[in-house]
């Protein structure tokens, strides 16, 4: 432990970092800019959550970390790792009981309360990136609310498929003001992002910062006539029977067998264990 | 009647350099200005500032805003200047790619300006942007292509559909011709003069070939070393010309 300052980071980037939360939780939806650090794993592992994650953990913190909704896969064990070793700060798997979780590309089934922080892992935070490469007019952009560009991607979704194909990272509208990238999180969870606790959102690569406060308004950009549209696999949970839970689709052999399993494996796990 | 558009004493420099200096008119409804000169006069510049790109030295461009009225679009705030240039004004460069998203299909470029002015509901984008490519003489069934799989000719007709597709008042052109063979040319000319005529549009063309501003344009002006140094009637200026370099301008086109 002594090894280590508290959570890895020194105690200046950690006021730094928090400064850019606080910016973001004033202005949701708007991407501060922050001096994003060398963290011990490469880009595009979490190095802007793990160090969202570690300017907000306290030592008395409970801390659960997630990847496409499991626990027990690569990135979320080696972050739980990281933090239990540099913070020695208490982890769990279960949604509830954590104060702060961290999250790759998913939020939990479970509702979130207004105790908990939940804090992404962001590769790309611009929203407007892949239609206008250039920072300097994606940031007038956003300042001017020039938008029309957001509806010009979903407009080729529908030409070109029939309807809005876009499936993870889909374009939200924070409290009226910023268009948000919300991190690649399937759009099943768009509507999970008007909840009670804080969201935080950390862009390593990029070095950007962004957040949602509590209980706001969020909203996924969509047409009149083709509104927006929460999608999952259309089955139940091969193990616990959820019908309302996010699938992932496991390939099972080489003869076609498949099946279905909740993608938050602490949801699937509690509900199995209830009904044991 | 009121001008559309009243520039005044326009100069814009680069270090010492002039690039246009001292031009004013007045641009009414339904007028088609055109802007000649030889490379390096100052007629790309000059558009540009009027366009809102650059930003002039000195002077004014009063333009007849539909909701304000006559306001001077170089001291109005940004956010402002690029709404007008979404919805009132329109830009039409010299090389298509400039102009158009290369990576979005035909239909979503068209509907981008209907789009960025609010317009949310997909059926009747797609509807306006059927229309527009009806107009400008591209086969509704190619909607959906990309504009890489347009030939020059088309391209730049898309462009201008993309342009006037929210119904713009004033359409800046830099030419519009350049870089098309002349059959081609003949076609978008043509089209150009019956959108021209039927939307009642004003326009400000900018060009070196004098058959386009023959075709197109009411008014002529011609520009050498930044200055404007002679201008009227479009046949007027090309069949008498009093300046010594437009005498040498028309006497230099190629008679066939």
């Amino acid at each position: 432990m002594s090894d280590y300052n508290f959570a890895y980071l020194d105690e200046q980037t950690k006021r730094m970092i928090r400064r850019a939360i606080l910016k973001g939780l004033a202005v949701p939806g708007y991407q501060v800019p922050f001096a994003s650090r060398e963290m011990p794993m490469p880009y595009g592992w979490g190095t802007g959550g793990v160090q969202v994650s570690a300017a907000t953990l306290t030592p008395e913190d409970r801390l659960k970390v997630i990847d496409q909704g499991a626990d027990d896969t690569t990135n979320a064990v080696s972050i739980r790792k990281f933090f239990e070793r540099t913070a020695g700060v208490a982890t769990t798997e279960a949604t509830q009981e954590a104060t702060v979780i961290q999250t790759r590309h998913r939020i939990p089934e479970a509702e979130l309360t207004e105790d908990q922080i939940l804090v992404y892992q962001v590769p790309i935070p611009e929203p407007l990136r892949f239609l206008e490469p250039r920072e300097t007019e994606t940031r007038k952009m956003h300042s001017l609310q020039e938008y029309g560009l957001m509806h010009v991607k979903l407009y080729e979704d529908i030409s070109q498929h029939g309807a809005i194909s876009t499936a993870y990272a889909y374009p939200v509208r924070v409290a009226d003001r910023y268009v948000m990238d919300p991190s690649p999180i399937p759009k099943f969870d768009n509507p999970k992002l008007e909840m009670a606790a804080v969201q935080l959102f950390g862009a390593g690569r990029e070095q950007r910062i962004y957040a949602v406060p509590p209980y706001t308004r969020v909203v996924s950009l969509d047409f009149e006539d083709y509104p927006f549209e929460a999608t999952k696999a259309d089955h139940a949970c091969d193990l616990c029977g959820a019908g309302d839970s996010y699938l992932d689709e496991v390939i099972m052999d080489d003869a076609g067998g498949r099946m279905f399993v909740c993608s938050d494996t602490d949801y699937c796990r509690t509900r199995r264990e209830a009904t044991a | 009647m009121s001008p559309l558009l009243r520039v005044a004493g326009i100069e814009k420099r680069y270090g010492a350099r002039i690039g246009c200096a001292d031009v004013s008119f007045d641009l009414y409804p339904g007028e088609v200005m055109g802007i000649v000169g030889e490379s390096g006069s100052g007629k790309s510049t000059l558009l540009n500032c009027l366009a809102g790109h650059l930003a002039p030295d000195a002077g004014q461009v009063i333009f007849d805003t539909w909701r304000m009225g006559p306001v001077d679009t170089v001291t109005m705030s940004e956010p402002e200047r690029r709404m007008l240039s979404r919805t009132d004004w329109a830009f039409v460069h010299q090389h298509a790619r400039d102009g158009l998203r290369m990576s979005v299909s035909a239909g979503g470029n068209i509907g981008e300006r209907l789009m960025a002015v609010g317009d949310r509901h997909y059926g009747r984008i797609r509807a306006a942007a059927l229309d527009w490519l009806d107009r400008v003489e591209i086969d509704g069934a190619r909607i959906d292509d990309r504009p890489s799989a347009f030939s020059g000719g088309m391209q730049q007709r898309l462009q201008i559909a993309r342009n006037l597709v929210t119904g713009p008042r004033l359409v800046f052109m830099d030419e519009p011709t350049g870089g098309l063979d002349v059959s081609v040319q003949a076609r978008l000319l043509d089209l150009l003069r019956g959108l021209v005529r039927r939307m009642g549009l004003s326009a400000i063309i900018v060009t070196h070939d004098l058959a386009v501003v023959r075709l197109l344009a009411d008014r002529l002006m011609v520009m050498k070393d930044g200055r404007v140094v002679e201008s009227g009637l479009t046949d007027q200026v090309l069949d008498d010309p009093q300046h010594g370099y437009t005498q040498l301008l028309v006497s230099s086109v190629l008679q066939v």
